[in-house]
């Protein structure tokens, strides 16, 4: 079971990297979508994964970690998940609007050369 | 020394005097001439009289001290400390520095910003103060910047020249690499020192001496005084210095700045002198300046070019003084300071004397001077000669003690002849530059070609120069009487004990020292008047190859590296940096594992048990969905696609391993994804272009990204399959329910046990939201895979399944949302997903009749409900901090309700409603605006 997730992530993170350096806008939104996925199962992977062990406290159970799974990375992946949202949203309407402005969707597009300086 | 019974803050007010006449003087107009000169000139008084004060006190053995506490951690205080060495500094400092402002009034043309330079004057001469007055070593390096800053913006005084802009930003670069270095070297001696206090310091030889860091140590602290005291090899910048106005070489580059590194070598003197590593290293640096500086000075042609160099060797001098290191080479050291302090001061004023009445320094065209400027002449000569070391003048007095020390260095082998020789040697050139200094400019012909009638300067001009020559006949016949108590005080603490016998007659009986001192004046005599005769001086350009030009190579090659290391790593281009982002962090996530220890700390312990069904075919399906994500990223609908199925994956996953808030939230957020994407591909082509053919970069690149998925893989099998450390679950697991009344332990977390964070997450998802606005506000995309005309049909009954089923939908999304929010305290759900799930069910008739249609009808402001939820939010907060509470406190009740009976309500619900409306808010108005998009023509 670890080793599945290990390694999904591993992959996710792989794909992720290799989109990200196309440096074309949708294929870094695309990088950035899936690189955010592999971060938030690594955080919530960092509190030890279990099966069946939902951190709902229920009546007769005792609140202790060996019933529940660890809460804290749960919170944080959750707040996580939907900031990533919005940092997605943010990048697409960037990479719109730079599409517009410099008619063409690479990364570096309307950059001028640095190697002038 | 004992410390006097009362902390003497005068000692502060010397300091500070200087300080408070800059900003004084900053404030001053430039043309108030008068006013300016006044102001430097009351400070400077009125300093020197607060110096005398100590005079009785200083001399009877006594230290004043004062400190104040500053900066604790770093071992340092605010404190000054006069001792004889100390004393004497600050005296030639303040005594030459009144003689200067006067000279400096009349030498300054109307032209001349004079308050501006009055200001870092007296900034420069603060500083000075404090590195002689600084009683601990921290202050003493402060203060020693300062006064390489405040030289760099007195030789640059006259920006408009090149040669001042260059010769300010050489001698900044040189002097400030020194300072670096004497920071390091003092660092390094408090730390085995244990303190940076002076008195501290001073008695600690024997610990510095015998440990390791004494020879670093000692050669930082050298660099730094070589560097400031212009010894070889770092000597060049004080030629270049002569760009500065006259004043400033003869304030700085003669008296007080360029001794501020013999001070610092005389100072420490205790603690690191007396090894074999101090007597090679000082004696040789101070022999090679002394004959060197002497010799290049005989073929100047300008008189300050002259001046620049003589003080380079009379350095080098005092320096070799040092390095020998017997208690009467200290002796003669400290006198030769105070003696060329005053002849260079008054021929350094007597060569921008005869600069500004005959409008030339080049003594190839100034000749027969004495009979236009006969008292300049005197002057001029009095001074030269205690330079050149003829008897009854005070320069005679201390080159006799110098040639006594030379000798009888017997132990050292050829230094033993070497020493004595090259002495004499020395003192001969300093004879012929000395009588070149006069000859060539006061007879020798007539002037050629001057640009003004020269003629004596007015009286005030002649008095500085007066002043001095006096000092040195005055010294040079009585020296006793003039500076035997100072000369005792400030050697006693050079040598740090008893001081040896030694007697300030003038006249000692024919002994070695006297002979050498006729052979040398002879042979200078000699030299100079053959090379006039003979060799036609005038005509002789000396060209010295050395340190400048090696410096501007070195700063040009350090531009050009610099400049190709920018070139290479920060091109701007994303792949570049993403790549060596990725690169960088492998590297260091990598690179603690790679030693022994480490590796032998990790441990895979690889349990082989067969996961579950259900989770292999999740992880097959992941896997072949990412990999043809990979595989089809170019073609961008079909990547969108896989992209949901993978967001879908992950969901599961969560709901798997136990986190069934995350898989809702997941879900919801994929599903917003997913429409996003498809909304702006409509904008963007559908097909990506690939990238020019470029297989190596490919390669590279996957390279990276595998070695990144490899990394990312090893660290989560390893902390997986290791033990499980969390010292704070266990708490926050057993107060949800009696610290919060909820039994959602991870909701709890979000909006009771951490709610600050919260408050801060929707703070940034309302700022998405509007940043998204207003990046739409005025977007005119290029193209539209879906036609203006087809736009405007699609207003018109576009999908009816659609609109007759979001009809429907929305009260219910409404519905749902509102049971998630209410149950979220105790199950799973939650502000965020509500949120979400209203903001879907907001978004279906957008989706199904198009935002013009549904605009038209419900006008809905999306930012308001922002700013509202952000409000409460913040509201529940301060209303706890007005009971008293911390911020963001909450609390809860447990009312009885008839029939259903105790409900547990907490004031985080309020809380939660804040994030509810944020959420709805920002989350809509990320989807809906783009549906806003004008697609007509540009």
């Amino acid at each position: 079971m670890e080793l599945l997730l290990a390694s999904g992530i591993g992959v996710l993170t792989a794909v992720a990297v290799y989109l990200l350096l196309r440096a074309r806008t949708f294929e870094v939104v695309l990088g950035l979508t899936l690189l955010s996925y592999a971060v938030n199962l690594f955080l919530f992977a960092m509190g030890r994964v279990a099966v069946d062990r939902y951190p709902i406290l229920r009546d007769g159970l005792a609140p202790t970690l060996a019933n529940h799974s660890d809460p804290l990375p749960q919170a944080l992946v959750l707040t996580a998940i939907v900031i990533g949202f919005a940092m997605t949203a943010v990048l697409i309407v960037i990479a719109l609007r730079s599409d517009a402005e410099f008619g063409d969707d690479s990364a570096d597009a309307g950059r001028a050369d640095e190697d002038a300086r | 020394m004992e410390d006097p019974a009362s902390p003497a803050v005068s000692l502060a007010w010397i300091v500070a005097l200087p300080f408070i006449a800059a900003a004084i003087l900053f404030t001053l107009p430039n043309y108030a001439r008068n006013l300016a000169a006044g102001v430097a000139g009351a400070f400077t008084l009125l300093a020197l009289g607060l110096l005398l004060a100590f005079t009785p006190d200083v001399f009877a053995g006594l230290v004043p001290a004062v400190a104040w506490p500053w900066l604790p951690l770093a071992g340092a205080d605010l404190g000054f400390r006069a001792d004889g060495l100390a004393f004497m500094f600050a005296g030639l400092v303040l005594g030459i520095g009144a003689l200067v402002v006067l000279y400096a009034r009349y030498y300054l043309s109307s032209a001349d910003p004079m308050a501006r330079f009055f200001a870092f004057f007296m900034l420069f001469m603060g500083a000075m103060l404090g590195i002689v007055l600084a009683d601990n070593l921290i202050l003493l390096v402060i203060f020693w910047e300062l006064t390489s800053l405040s030289s760099f913006l007195l030789i640059g005084y006259w920006q408009h020249r090149s040669d001042a802009r260059q010769g300010a930003r050489m001698a900044l670069v040189i002097t400030g690499t020194g300072g670096l270095a004497l920071l390091a070297g003092v660092l390094l001696i408090g730390q085995t020192v244990g303190s940076y206090k002076l008195d501290v310091v001073l008695q600690s030889a024997t610990v510095l001496q015998s440990s390791s860091v004494y020879l670093p140590a000692l050669l930082l602290v050298l660099a730094g005084a070589f560097t400031k005291s212009a010894q070889v090899p770092f000597h060049f910048w004080l030629p270049q210095a002569m760009a500065a106005p006259t004043p400033v070489s003869a304030y700085l580059h003669s008296a007080t700045m360029v001794k501020a590194g013999i001070f610092l070598i005389a100072r420490l003197h205790p603690t690191l002198a007396g090894t074999d590593p101090w007597f090679y290293i000082v004696t040789s640096v101070g022999l090679a300046t002394l004959v060197v500086g002497a010799y290049i000075a005989v073929f100047q042609h300008d008189l300050k070019g002259l001046l620049a160099y003589s003080t380079i060797s009379h350095l080098g001098l005092i320096t070799l003084l040092f390095g020998l290191d017997t208690r009467l080479a200290s002796i003669a050291a400290v006198f030769h300071i105070l003696n060329h302090a005053t002849f260079k001061a008054s021929l350094f004023m007597a060569a921008g004397i005869i600069d500004h009445e005959s409008g030339s320094r080049d003594m190839r065209a100034l000749n027969g001077l004495w009979k236009y400027m006969p008292i300049t002449a005197v002057l001029a000569i009095v001074a030269s000669a205690a330079m050149a070391g003829v008897p009854l003048l005070n320069g005679f007095l201390s080159k006799e003690m110098f040639f006594a020390e030379t000798i009888g260095l017997d132990s050292f082998g050829v230094f033993s002849v070497l020493v004595p020789v090259l002495a004499t040697v020395a003192a001969g050139f300093s004879v012929a530059y000395s009588m070149r200094f006069i000859h060539d400019v006061f007879w020798n012909g007539e002037p050629i070609g001057l640009p003004r009638k020269p003629h004596d300067p007015p009286f005030w001009m002649l008095v500085p120069v007066g002043v001095l020559a006096g000092l040195c006949l005055f010294v040079g016949l009585f020296p006793a009487v003039a500076i035997g108590p100072l000369l005792e005080v400030a050697a006693a603490s050079v040598i740090g004990g008893e001081l040896p016998y030694y007697s300030l007659k003038i006249w000692h009986g024919f002994n070695l020292p006297l002979i050498m001192s006729v052979l040398a004046l002879a042979l200078g005599a000699a030299f100079y008047l053959s090379l006039q005769r003979l060799f036609r001086l005038h005509d002789h350009v000396h060209i010295v190859y050395g340190g400048r030009q090696i410096f501007d190579s070195i700063l040009r090659a350090l531009l050009n590296g610099s400049r190709a290391v920018i070139r290479w790593l920060a091109t701007g281009r994303l792949h570049r940096s993403m790549a060596l982002i990725v690169a960088v962090t492998i590297t260091v996530a990598v690179a603690p594992w790679l030693t022994p220890r480490a590796a032998n700390a990790a441990s895979l312990t690889l349990a082989i048990n067969v996961p579950p069904l259900l989770a292999t075919v999740l992880w097959a399906v992941g896997l072949a969905a990412t990999l043809g994500l990979l595989w089809l990223h170019r073609d961008r609908f079909t990547a969108v696609l896989l992209l949901g199925g993978i967001g879908l994956i992950v969901s599961i996953t969560f709901a798997l391993l136990s986190a069934p808030d995350l898989a809702l939230t997941q879900l919801l957020v994929e599903i917003a994804s997913v429409v996003l994407l498809m909304l702006a591909l409509n904008y963007l082509p559908a097909r990506a272009d690939p990238l020019p053919a470029n297989a190596s970069r490919r390669w590279r690149d996957g390279l990276l990204a595998a070695a990144a998925g490899i990394c990312v893989t090893v660290a989560v099998a390893v902390v997986l399959t290791g033990p499980s450390v969390s010292a704070v679950a266990p708490w926050l697991l057993a107060n949800s329910v009696p610290g919060a009344a909820g039994t959602n332990a991870v909701n709890v977390i979000i909006v009771d046990f951490r709610a600050l964070d919260t408050l801060g997450e929707i703070a940034v998802l309302g700022i998405a939201a509007l940043i998204i606005v207003g990046v739409l506000q005025d977007y005119r995309p290029r193209r539209s895979s879906i036609s203006a005309e087809k736009l405007a049909a699609a207003g018109q009954g576009f999908s009816l399944m659609l609109s007759m089923t979001s009809r429907a939908l929305v009260p219910a999304a409404a519905v749902v949302a509102i049971w998630f929010f209410l149950r979220g305290h105790n199950l799973p759900g939650g502000g965020f997903i509500a949120g979400l799930v209203l903001a879907l069910g907001l978004l279906l008739p957008y989706l199904a009749r198009g935002t013009s249609w549904v605009e038209e009808r419900q006008r809905i402001n999306y930012e308001a409900w922002i700013g509202w939820g952000l409000f409460i939010a913040g509201l529940t907060g301060v209303v706890s901090l007005a009971l008293g509470y911390p911020f963001l406190t909450s609390t809860y009740l447990t009312p009885e309700v008839p029939i259903i009976g105790k409900i547990p309500i907490a004031s985080a619900l309020f809380f939660d409603i804040g994030v509810f409306a944020t959420v709805t808010g920002a989350v809509t108005l990320a989807l809906t605006r783009l549906g806003r998009v004008n697609v007509g023509p540009r």
